[in-house]
């Protein structure tokens, strides 16, 4: 396979990946503004637009948090680059880059769902309307897994796919646990209150992780009980430990294939070792924010050394 | 509705019978129900956007892609009909390739004083970089794209030669699989030849021109100017049939005397470039030294056996309409054999009379420049203004040699469906031609276009033409 085409199966699905993050924290939000008063839904709004790291970009265009502002800068916003729309475009761009690597079936996926995209964000979305457009979004994720697993062969574009997916996956949850952990609980001792309860069932919903985390836990619900859930619980799509092991199965298949093993596989190993004595209570006392930052290096490093090791580029 | 005498009529004769290719399908569309094909029509463009048969417009924002319109009557082409057909391609198809070869060694079509040397001279696709060189397999013209117009029962004329690099190969294979979904009876029950193997046998015909340093399986890629031209979806279509890789510029460098492409384990050595960018863009060094798409060092790899290159560079000699005015010589001097396939009757403006006679009958003709394509830079004297006629007067006086002019053709047509049914419209066909060492091949059907417009002439998809499916019958 060209490096090139390496490299736009692993942007396609970063991308993918990073849109489909972007609506679950659309819908957790969507949620949240439904049952609060307004005040607090503004302070909801503010916090998805920071999670999602646009805040900058939303301040500079408007003055105020509202809902309806808030959901069509990330979905539409011509100016926003991290829009939902602009990186559906980045997937589709890539998705022809690579149309010769990928199945029919799952171009297909991801072309007809951009189309329906564009109509449904050719102009701003209204309160009637977010959570169908969301809903979309979601689908077209899900059609597009569906579509790579059902019919792609397991070469090493697969693998490419998988380690975008995953890289991205592990950086985005870091990224929402990190933001969460200081914006909305600057001190611990306000844990049990009901606005953090309903702050950390926020959080759970932009994981998906709300059903999931309800049946493990029989509705108990407090930070640290989360915080293992998505960092360590590895049963669960959607926390650290799986998208690390699913990410080490893809990058020891592409070492198998390729017959030799680069720097990635040494990052990986290394990033092994310091995951396997982890448990909850070493990451407090580590840091909960520094345990992060070196996970999201760790994963940044893993994902720049695959670039090298492949030769993503000349 | 009933033939008009004024145009030959593909379907309908003059007092309205039906022409025998057509009898079977037209049989069937008078029991089908208006509504139903009207939906049908509809599912078909979104078919065509869904899997992203696309072109790429240039300069154009929102409307980055379209669609070339799709029309959904078949245009039949008779077992025997498509068999005189083949016997001219083939004859044509040769004598090109033979053409070639002597215009970059002896040049004896020359010396026979056969056609003047200042045709190749003044041409700019000429290229001196493969004078004395043979390409693997003696091949010049790997895919040739003939371009066909219909007059009468019998009377078939061939309007264009392309053997640069022929387009559209993609409409006619994806064509077919849109005609296959909506009315799969149809297919059912006629005898329709098959178009569908076309990427294994284009795939075939490269590897059997392979170089002869190549080592077990040849390696074939598509060379594309990138996701931006217009045809990329073409070309992405053909390396995914064939199974090949799609390459750009900056994945090929020459390594130890090869041209090589960048994979995941390293560069690996191609055998076969099915190139799909202009000669200018394939070697910096040897070409175009501000391109950013070619290879630099590809053309000394090509002249010393590393590569095929298909079709050969400088293969765009044939594209000129000043050649193509010769062409009838050319297949008599290369196959000693009178053209099968007549030309259109062409008057090339460097000659005096040929001029004068253009000039005072521009309302009439047709003009074209000589390098010229897609429908570009050409007078359609019957439809043009006056104040037109006369700005192509002043440029055809100013370089005549750079203008040859034909009568208006009377093009066949075939019906298109529309909201008020059947009508005729203006159509051409391009089969596609397979050159290997040992064979012409040429695929059972090709690219209807059609004008869509009523009475408009102008088939091209650049001018709003669209495409029709093309079914060669059985015997």
């Amino acid at each position: 396979m060209l490096g090139r085409t390496a490299n736009g199966l692993f942007w396609m699905f970063r991308y993918l990946e990073r849109a489909e993050n972007t609506a679950r924290l659309l819908d957790a939000g969507l949620r949240m503004a439904l049952t609060r008063d307004l005040v607090t839904a503004e302070e909801e709004w503010r916090s998805v637009i920071a999670t999602a790291g646009q805040r900058e970009g939303y301040e500079a265009k408007h003055a105020s948090y509202t809902g309806m502002q808030a959901w069509n800068y990330v979905l539409r916003e011509k100016e926003n680059p991290a829009s939902i729309l602009s990186m559906f475009g980045q997937v589709r761009q890539n998705a022809r880059l690579v149309r010769n690597a990928i199945s029919g079936e799952l171009w297909e996926a991801i072309n007809e769902n951009w189309l329906e995209m564009k109509d449904q964000l050719s102009r701003p979305v209204p309160e009637n309307r977010v959570l169908d457009t969301v809903a979309t979004i979601r689908r077209a994720g899900t059609l597009a897994h569906g579509a790579m697993a059902g019919s792609m062969l397991r070469d090493e574009g697969y693998h490419f796919a998988g380690a975008g997916t995953f890289i991205e996956r592990a950086d985005s949850i870091a990224r929402i646990l990190d933001i969460k952990y200081y914006l909305l609980l600057p001190s611990l001792s306000y844990v049990g209150s009901s606005l953090d309860t309903g702050q950390w069932d926020q959080v759970l919903r932009s994981v998906s992780g709300d059903r999931a985390y309800r049946w493990l836990n029989a509705g108990q619900i407090d930070a640290k009980g989360i915080c293992e859930f998505l960092i360590l619980d590895d049963g669960f799509p959607r926390s650290l430990a799986f998208c690390h092991s699913a990410l080490r199965a893809n990058l020891a298949a592409l070492a198998r294939l390729h017959g030799s093993e680069g720097e990635s596989n040494a990052l990986m190993r290394a990033a092994d070792t310091r995951m396997a004595d982890l448990n909850i209570d070493t990451v407090f006392d580590q840091g909960l924010h520094e345990f992060l930052i070196d996970f999201t290096r760790s994963n940044a490093a893993i994902g720049r050394a695959i670039a090298q090791d492949y030769r993503f580029l000349a | 509705m009933t033939g008009n005498a004024e145009y030959f009529d593909e379907m309908h004769e003059a007092d309205g019978g039906i022409r025998s290719p057509y009898t079977g399908y037209h049989e069937w569309f008078d029991g089908q129900d208006n509504a139903l094909l009207r939906r049908k029509h509809s599912e078909a463009e979104t078919n065509f956007r869904k899997t992203g048969i696309t072109f790429n417009v240039y300069g154009e924002d929102e409307a980055e892609e379209r669609l070339i319109p799709f029309d959904m009557v078949p245009r039949v082409i008779g077992a025997g009909e498509w068999r005189k057909l083949t016997r001219g391609i083939e004859q044509r198809v040769s004598a090109l390739n033979a053409f070639m070869h002597d215009l970059y060694h002896r040049q004896e079509i020359i010396r026979a004083g056969r056609i003047p040397e200042r045709l190749f001279r003044d041409n700019a696709a000429w290229l001196p970089h493969m004078v004395g060189f043979t390409p693997p397999g003696g091949v010049y013209t790997h895919i040739v794209g003939i371009d066909l117009v219909r007059t009468g029962a019998d009377e078939f004329f061939v309007l264009e030669d392309n053997a640069r690099t022929p387009s559209g190969v993609s409409y006619m294979l994806e064509n077919r699989e849109t005609m296959m979904a909506m009315f799969p009876e149809l297919f059912m029950r006629m005898p329709i030849e098959s178009v569908s193997d076309y990427p294994r046998r284009l795939a075939k015909s490269l590897a059997a021109c392979a170089p002869d340093c190549t080592e077990g399986k040849p390696v074939v890629a598509v060379l594309t100017p990138g996701i931006y031209n217009s045809a990329y979806f073409e070309h992405a279509f053909l390396a995914d049939q064939m199974g090949a890789e799609l390459v750009e510029g900056s994945d090929l460098r020459v390594v130890d005397g090869r041209v090589a492409m960048r994979t995941t384990s390293g560069y690996k050595a191609v055998d076969v470039i099915y190139r799909r960018v202009d000669d200018d863009f394939l070697d910096p060094l040897s070409f175009n030294e501000d391109s950013v798409l070619g290879v630099p060092g590809m053309m000394d790899v090509y002249r010393s056996g590393g590569i095929t290159i298909a079709n050969a560079p400088g293969t765009g000699v044939c594209d000129d309409k000043a050649i193509y005015s010769f062409m009838p010589e050319i297949v008599e001097f290369y196959t000693g054999e009178k053209p099968l396939l007549p030309n259109v009757e062409t008057h090339r403006c460097a000659d005096e009379e040929s001029l004068k006679y253009t000039l005072d009958n521009l309302q009439d003709l047709v003009v074209k420049e000589v390098h010229g394509s897609g429908g570009y830079g050409m007078l359609i004297g019957p439809t043009a203004s006056r104040k037109e006629i006369e700005e192509f007067r002043r440029k055809l006086v100013a370089r005549p040699e750079n203008y040859i002019a034909q009568p208006t053709l009377s093009l066949s047509t075939c019906p298109i469906f529309t909201k008020k049914g059947l009508a005729p419209r203006h159509v051409d066909l391009r089969p596609f031609v397979l050159v290997s060492p040992d064979k012409v091949d040429i695929t059972p059907g090709g690219l209807t276009r059609v004008a869509m417009k009523k009475g408009s002439l102008v088939v091209n998809s650049s001018q709003g033409g669209g495409t029709k499916d093309t079914w060669v019958l059985k015997d």
